[in-house]
């Protein structure tokens, strides 16, 4: 296919298909830096607080958290709506890009996918852990039963929540997976030791490399990303449902949906760059994630992150065109009430600082980028705060206006959370490849540097005859 | 040996080969073995086949060795020989009465398998016509209390009814025979049976003398009419007579001597409906902020040492217009109040009724004075039928004290009361009775009081008791016990009767004293036995009422107000006031009691100064506002006694330089629940110049002390932010439109291309015509609640909490607001900041809102009960994931708590947050080690409501197990439901008849004529949730909405 030869390359430093094989493999093949083991003993360490945590709440029950009967979801659901939200990105750069045929995802796709993975995870431990009774959850499944005549409550959001995230997750680890098959086999056929070409083998689930299997690659790979697509749109707009379709004031809105999918985008799209740019200096694999990759994500994050700004003004202007008591005092105390610093947080981080990225200079910018996208994820966690706690605390009736702060094993359960995904990811930085090489190498006749000044001293070269 | 041979046939004889051939053979025909063995397929088609002989096999040796594994035994004992009277599953009801010689209550206790449950209100007893208090309702948990002695004890070692007995007597006889006092030490006795006892035995024994005390004294009312009508009597109030009621500190809605009565008497005024559009007019002076302050019409501020004042005033603009003589007095601030109170009563003359809480005989006397101006006496006052309550005699006390001191008693006996611990500090009764040689108590439980005595002979709970009691002249009322002694404790009579060497037990004592006292008071019966089961049944009997007498005054009144005028306030002054809940404290140790929500504050698990939130932020101190910060505390002085770490909590509505702090706290040794919660104000009081132990302290000081404390309370916002929770209006303004302050809620349509405004509640997503919606056909379960009756007194609160099983959680959890109970009443204080006052002052809606959230300085306030309002169209039904919360045909939302997973969206979506959830498993923890901790607590439990477990969402349920007992009922008798058989436990509770409750379907039912009334309004209507709880406007009875109350 053409490319422009003035655009940026995506690939540089003059790799070949072998080198890109050799870099991307040799976190596999070789020993763990000492940069990797001192994140992942801090992410098990987290892990294991996060058992404990988890393990006190379900022996003990949610009293140990600081939910009440005034603010009955905290931290909880703030938590699993943020996890579900990272989710995004990965499913966005995975299926719309290659719907779109954007090759600058195929460096990043990987990791994004199992960011998404690893992040509905978390998300889902939520989502068992925050109920009651946390032993019953499969009864939000509509499975035969012999407790009675027994149904879920197609009605509910949370039924249609339980079936969107299952079924997301379902189709992102299919789709994952799918994608890795080229890249086992790769793995496997230069391993060099009985036990790696074993695993790698059962993994690469016999993939031969004959342009049959290449076609069949390419085909499901179309189809699942047809099949994600929607997800994209139609999870976070169901989450959004959880809170739409109540009566509370703050959460009875409209423009959620919208609203939520974009706030999602621009999350996901944070903690990619968040954790990119760690493996990117963890692996050595600045060739391949570029700061043209940086900055095509920042755009989006500067396009979401204003759709997001807009939506919170939008909900202040409905609040008062509506005219409707509850729901403008619902506003008036999230901005100046007792949570107003939750709201000052979200605002700052989510709306006035990715605006910073306007600058180009600031745009591609690897450590600017890096603490903003901390600051984003930041930001997008007070947005599911201040939506969930802000409308609670203060709703209807005032004798029942209260407070709500997390307990220890609440906020335990949060940082215990990150360690789950945190001791995920980088097992998956040890053990997977990271980039997607085989399609990569795709790319490297095309987009690569030296691709790249072929083309444009073909093209001077064409001009002299002239 | 013969040869003979026997043969079975000629082949047999003949020995023929076929004959010979079969003989050889088993069997004489052939089985047809190859039939059935050799076909493998008829084998394996045959019922137990050899491979599903193996199957059953090992099913049989699985089964039997899995059940032969432990699994948890529940020992269920059956009757083996059933008592008549008792079905299992079947409710028994017995009319009893509770008088713990503080409050008298004519009740009907509500028995289950042997073990009462609950208390309910005798409407027979035209004394309490039904009414209970909170106390009431929870005294059946005070019988289960595990930390009741099991048993007598001596020098606090558990011995037997017969040593101590023998000792006792030995000690009484050593007494009589030296000549050296013996001391009866009760609180107010209005039995009949026990007072004749008490005679008997001072007849008996000569040196023996009775002393009334009670923790909570109107001795000055006894005093005041001893000297202006020459009889020491406290005489029986009518306030359902009264059309302005003034009260001077007296808190007769709550506290005041007679509170159920009053309650329900005064509630009575404030009914309003399209025939009746006249209320009574209450005039409340008062320092704290209590329970009739909080309802009254006209509250009006001022310091406890200007009370008398203010009645010599108000009595000075009576007798003014009387044309009696003026008395001497200091001039007040509020004259203006006065002057409004006086022209008030004045055209209600005859037809009003002045009260006074002040334990000062001099001020009680001018409170005589302006009633007897104002022609009450015969009417809205009875000193012909007095009450027999408040009989404590302070000056008595003293002097027994003193007595005590000396080293003078011989023996001392206690009956319900607990001096040490309720005393003055300053009177010393601890050393005094350190002095005393030999001490018997009868306390349930090892106490301050009985703890510091030689023999603890512990009295029976009234719900295993026999005796009577007589609230006021001519009305007599029996008790009877509901359950066998639970311990090896004897009633109080029993033990007088031992030790007075009769073999006559007092049950029989009782029936005997009936016989011949109340039997001749009456013809309907002839025989007594006859009497006797009427009595039982009932639990009352009521005789002709004497008939009044007329007064004659002839008090000079100069003196006394001569005595008043010399009372100077200071800087700082304390009333010392009694709570809803706690009362003197004597069942403090029930946890129902202790996490009922103060009406007025809020808390929870505490006493605490209260204090005007002026003076607070003037001093410095931490204003709660939504915030789980820690009050200061200060170090209080008052009378000499300092109580140290008292927390302050703001009181809008009481004046600056006033102080209040509750009594009935600071137990020591009332029990794990109740130790160590809050202070002892008891300990601060002292005598004034009457020689009365007074309520108020005119000197108090206050230090502060560094540390801080933790105050809990169910309700963290004050106001209404403006919106419309609680209608209301003003009585003028109902009078002239029946549907002032209660517009309709509108809500914008579209009809085509126009819109148009409909009442909110027509418009149905749903419906159509052959769902029309609400109401349908059939059973329609609703309630209505009278904002204008309710007293917010808390009563339907601990009620319920006793029928539903309604945890208790603790003082940790209420600050989490995790409180579970079912039903609550929000209090609201008035605002000086509204919407339209924003708009004239140009104030921004920030400023208005954050203005809104402060109380005025003197507020209105309103209370509004609130359970679950079972929505007709529930948010909390459509939410829930697992259709665990589903609606009824009978309107009600019902939560099915086995199949809630607890998410809590329910909760989240309803719009009046009334869900509760089971956050952690409340019974059998020792976390939350309260009644459901031990088995003794637990049999309080209402077999019919299901015991909610770790991580389900509960909530009201209209006490649907009584209205499924009444549809058994009906369907038993054949007939239809009747209106008003079935009440839910807070409808029937309820002392003003605030809450109605029945089928709105039917268009004849009490709910149903409530609804068609002007008044009535549903809660947030707009949202269209169609609620089956709806509200009826407040009415307050002053001048116009915008005239401000402060008279």
């Amino acid at each position: 296919m053409y490319e422009a030869p003035i655009r940026e390359p995506l690939i540089l430093g003059d790799k070949t298909n072998h080198e890109i094989t050799e870099d991307i493999c040799r976190p596999i093949e070789g020993k763990a830096n000492k940069y990797w083991w001192w994140c992942f003993i801090a992410s098990v360490a987290a892990l294991l607080w996060w058992v404990l945590c988890v393990s006190i709440t379900v022996g003990q029950g949610i009293g140990m958290w600081g939910i009440n009967n005034i603010v009955d979801w905290g931290w909880d659901i703030t938590n699993f709506v943020w996890w579900v939200g990272i989710g995004h990105a990965g499913t966005l750069i995975s299926a719309v890009l290659l719907l779109f045929r954007q090759k600058w995802r195929l460096s990043i796709n990987r990791s994004a996918e199992a960011m998404t993975i690893f992040a509905v995870i978390c998300a889902a431990t939520f989502l068992l852990t925050h109920i009651g009774r946390p032993w019953l959850p499969y009864w939000l499944l509509p499975l035969p039963n012999q407790f009675g005549s027994l149904w879920v409550n197609f009605n509910s959001p949370l039924v249609w929540d339980t079936f969107a995230v299952s079924t997301y997750f379902t189709v992102s680890l299919v789709f994952w997976y799918t994608g890795l098959i080229p890249d086992f086999a790769v793995v496997r056929d230069r391993a060099k030791t009985k036990a790696m070409k074993f695993w790698y083998g059962l993994l690469a689930f016999g993939w031969t490399g004959s342009s049959k299997n290449w076609q069949r690659f390419e085909e499901v790979s179309l189809v699942l990303a047809g099949m994600s697509t929607p997800l994209v749109l139609s999870v976070h707009t169901i989450v959004s449902m959880d809170f739409a379709t109540s009566i509370l004031p703050g959460w009875h809105t409209t423009i959620f949906p919208p609203y939520f999918v974009a706030g999602a985008i621009f999350s996901g799209f944070a903690m990619v760059q968040t954790l990119l740019i760690i493996v990117r200096k963890v692996l050595s694999l600045e060739n391949y994630i570029t700061t043209l990759h940086i900055d095509m994500m920042n755009r989006i994050i500067l396009v979401t992150g204003s759709i997001v700004g807009i939506a919170y003004i939008t909900e202040f202007f409905i609040a008062w065109y509506s005219g409707v008591e509850y729901e403008s005092y619902c506003f008036i105390n999230r901005a100046t009430g007792y949570y107003w610093w939750a709201y000052a947080s979200m605002m700052t981080c989510n709306v006035i600082s990715p605006q910073l990225f306007w600058v180009k200079s600031l745009r591609t910018n690897v450590t600017f980028t890096f603490i903003l996208s901390i600051v984003v994820n930041i930001g997008m966690w007070f947005e599911r705060f201040v939506i969930i706690v802000s409308s609670l605390h203060r709703a209807y009736l005032p004798s029942e206006w209260g407070t709500y702060h997390p307990s220890w094993v609440e906020v335990g359960i949060f940082i215990g959370s990150l360690g789950l995904f945190f001791t995920c990811f980088l097992l998956f930085a040890r053990f997977f490849p990271v980039i997607a090489m085989s399609e990569l190498k795709t790319i490297t006749k095309t987009s690569s540097t030296q691709a790249k000044r072929a083309a444009l001293e073909h093209g001077h070269s064409h001009a002299a005859h002239h | 040996m013969s040869n003979k041979k026997y043969w079975k046939s000629l082949e047999d004889l003949n020995n023929s080969p076929e004959i010979l051939k079969k003989a050889q053979n088993e069997f004489a025909q052939e089985i047809p073995l190859e039939a059935f063995l050799g076909n493998n397929d008829s084998l394996s088609n045959s019922k137990t086949p050899r491979r599903d002989f193996l199957k059953f096999l090992g099913f049989s040796v699985t089964a039997a060795s899995l059940a032969a594994c432990e699994t948890p035994v529940r020992k269920t004992v059956p009757y083996l020989i059933k008592p008549e009277e008792i079905t299992i599953g079947v409710s028994n009801w017995y009319a009893s009465t509770y008088d713990d010689g503080t409050e008298f209550c004519s009740v009907l206790v509500k028995t289950r398998e042997g073990r009462p449950i609950k208390i309910e209100g005798n409407k027979l007893s035209t004394f309490t016509s039904g009414g209970t208090n909170a106390r009431v309702q929870a005294s059946v948990l005070s019988l289960y209390d595990n930390e009741r002695l099991q048993g007598p004890t001596k020098d606090g070692k558990s011995t037997n009814w017969k040593d101590v007995d023998a000792e006792i007597e030995s000690k009484i006889e050593a007494a009589v025979a030296a000549g050296a006092p013996i001391r009866l030490l009760t609180s107010s006795v209005t039995s009949p049976s026990l007072n004749t006892l008490t005679s008997e035995f001072m007849a008996k024994y000569p040196t023996a003398k009775q002393v009334s005390y009670d923790a909570i004294s109107y001795a000055a009312i006894r005093n005041a009419n001893q000297l202006t009508f020459n009889a020491a009597v406290v005489p029986s109030y009518d306030f359902s007579k009264a059309n302005v009621i003034v009260s001077f500190g007296a808190d007769f809605l709550g506290n005041w001597i007679s509170p159920i009565q009053f309650a329900r008497q005064y509630g009575q005024t404030r009914k309003l409906n399209k025939d009746k559009k006249e209320m009574s007019k209450h005039f409340q002076f008062e320092s704290i902020m209590s329970l009739s302050g909080a309802n009254a019409d006209v509250r009006v501020g001022i310091k406890p040492s200007q009370t008398g004042a203010a009645v010599t005033n108000l009595y000075n603009a009576i007798a003014t217009k009387a044309g009696m003589p003026a008395l001497n007095t200091n001039k007040v601030s509020f004259e203006k109040s006065i002057a409004n109170t006086a022209e008030a009563l004045w055209a209600s003359k005859g037809k009003c009724l002045v009260v006074c809480g002040a334990n000062d005989t001099n001020i009680q006397s001018l409170v005589n004075g302006i009633n007897y101006m104002l022609g009450n006496y015969g009417t809205t006052i009875d000193m012909a039928n007095p009450l027999n309550l408040a009989q404590g005699n302070d000056k008595e006390f003293v002097s027994l004290v003193s007595e005590m001191k000396e080293g003078k008693v011989a023996v001392l006996i206690m009956l319900n009361c607990n001096p040490v611990y309720t005393a003055p500090k300053a009177l010393g009764f601890e050393a005094a009775l350190a002095k005393v040689q030999t001490t018997i108590s009868t306390s349930d439980r090892i106490d301050e009081t009985s703890s510091k005595c030689k023999y603890i002979c512990p009295d029976n709970h009234y719900l295993e008791s026999w005796s009577d009691a007589s609230p006021k002249a001519n009305s007599y009322a029996l008790i009877q016990p509901t359950i066998y002694p639970l311990f090896n404790t004897r009633a109080f009579g029993d033990s007088m009767l031992t030790w007075m060497k009769s073999s006559i037990k007092y049950q029989d004592y009782v029936k005997s004293v009936w016989e011949k006292k109340m039997f001749p008071m009456q013809s309907a019966e002839l025989m007594f036995e006859n009497f006797w089961m009427k009595s039982l049944h009932d639990g009352i009997f009521e005789s002709t009422m004497s008939n009044a007498t007329p007064l004659n005054w002839t008090f000079d009144l100069t003196s006394s107000a001569a005595e008043i005028s010399k009372e100077t306030g200071s800087e700082l002054e304390i009333t010392i006031y009694q709570k809803i809940g706690s009362g003197n404290g004597s069942q403090a140790n029930n946890p129902w009691l202790q996490e009922m929500p103060d009406p007025i504050s809020k808390v929870t698990w505490d006493n605490y100064i209260t204090m005007s939130p002026k003076e607070m932020e003037k001093r410095g101190y931490n204003i709660l506002h939504e915030k789980e910060e820690e009050m200061n505390t200060v170090n209080l002085t008052v009378n000499g006694v300092t109580l140290e770490k008292v927390p302050v909590f703001p009181q809008p509505g009481q004046p600056e330089g006033t102080l209040g702090l509750a009594l009935g706290y600071g137990r020591t040794m009332a029990g794990k629940v109740a130790n160590n919660v809050g202070v002892n104000a008891f300990a601060i009081l002292g005598l004034n110049s009457s020689g009365l132990i007074s309520y108020h302290a005119s000197k108090a000081s206050i230090a502060d002390n560094s540390e801080k404390h933790m105050i809990v309370t169910t309700q963290t916002h004050q106001t209404l932010m403006g919106r419309e929770m609680v209608k209301e209006t003003t009585l003028s303004e109902f009078q002239k439109n029946g549907k002032a302050g209660n517009h309709t809620e509108m809500l914008f349509i579209a009809d085509g291309h126009e819109h148009k405004k409909v009442p909110a509640h027509t418009v149905d997503l749903w419906a159509t015509e052959e769902n029309p919606g609400f109401p349908k056909p059939g059973l329609q379960w609703s309630m209505g609640i009278d904002l204008n009756s309710c007293i917010g007194c808390g009563n339907c609160l601990v009620s319920c909490q006793a029928e539903n099983n309604v945890s208790v959680v603790g003082k940790d959890e209420v600050r989490m607001n995790r409180e579970m109970h079912w039903i609550r009443i929000d209090r609201y204080y008035s605002s000086g900041m509204s919407k339209s006052k924003a708009e004239t002052d140009g104030t921004g809606l920030i400023d208005m809102y954050h203005e809104m959230e402060v109380p005025e300085e003197n507020p209105q306030v309103v209370f509004q009960p609130l359970m679950c309002m079972h929505c007709n169209h529930a948010p909390c039904e459509t939410v829930c994931p697992v259709l665990a919360t589903s609606h009824s045909n009978e309107g009600l939302n019902q939560m099915t708590y086995n199949r809630c997973v607890g998410t809590k969206y329910c909760a989240n979506n309803c719009p009046y947050k009334v869900r509760r959830f089971n956050w952690f498993k409340y019974f059998e923890n020792d976390q939350f080690d309260f009644h459901m901790n031990n088995d003794l607590g637990k049999m309080v439990l209402n077999p019919d409501v299901t015991v909610r477990s770790r991580g389900v969402m509960e909530k009201c349920s209209m006490c649907i197990q009584r209205i499924q007992e009444g549809k058994l009922t009906a369907k038993k008798d054949g007939r239809e439901i009747k209106d008003g058989e079935i009440e839910t436990a807070c409808a029937q509770s309820c002392p003003t008849n605030a809450i109605t409750f029945g089928n709105i379907a039917d268009k004849n039912s009490m709910v149903s004529k409530m609804k068609e009334e002007d008044r009535s309004y549903y809660m947030l209507e707009e949202l269209n949730v169609q609620p089956s709880v709806f509200y009826q406007v407040k009415v307050r009875n002053i001048e116009d909405a915008g005239a401000k109350h402060h008279a």
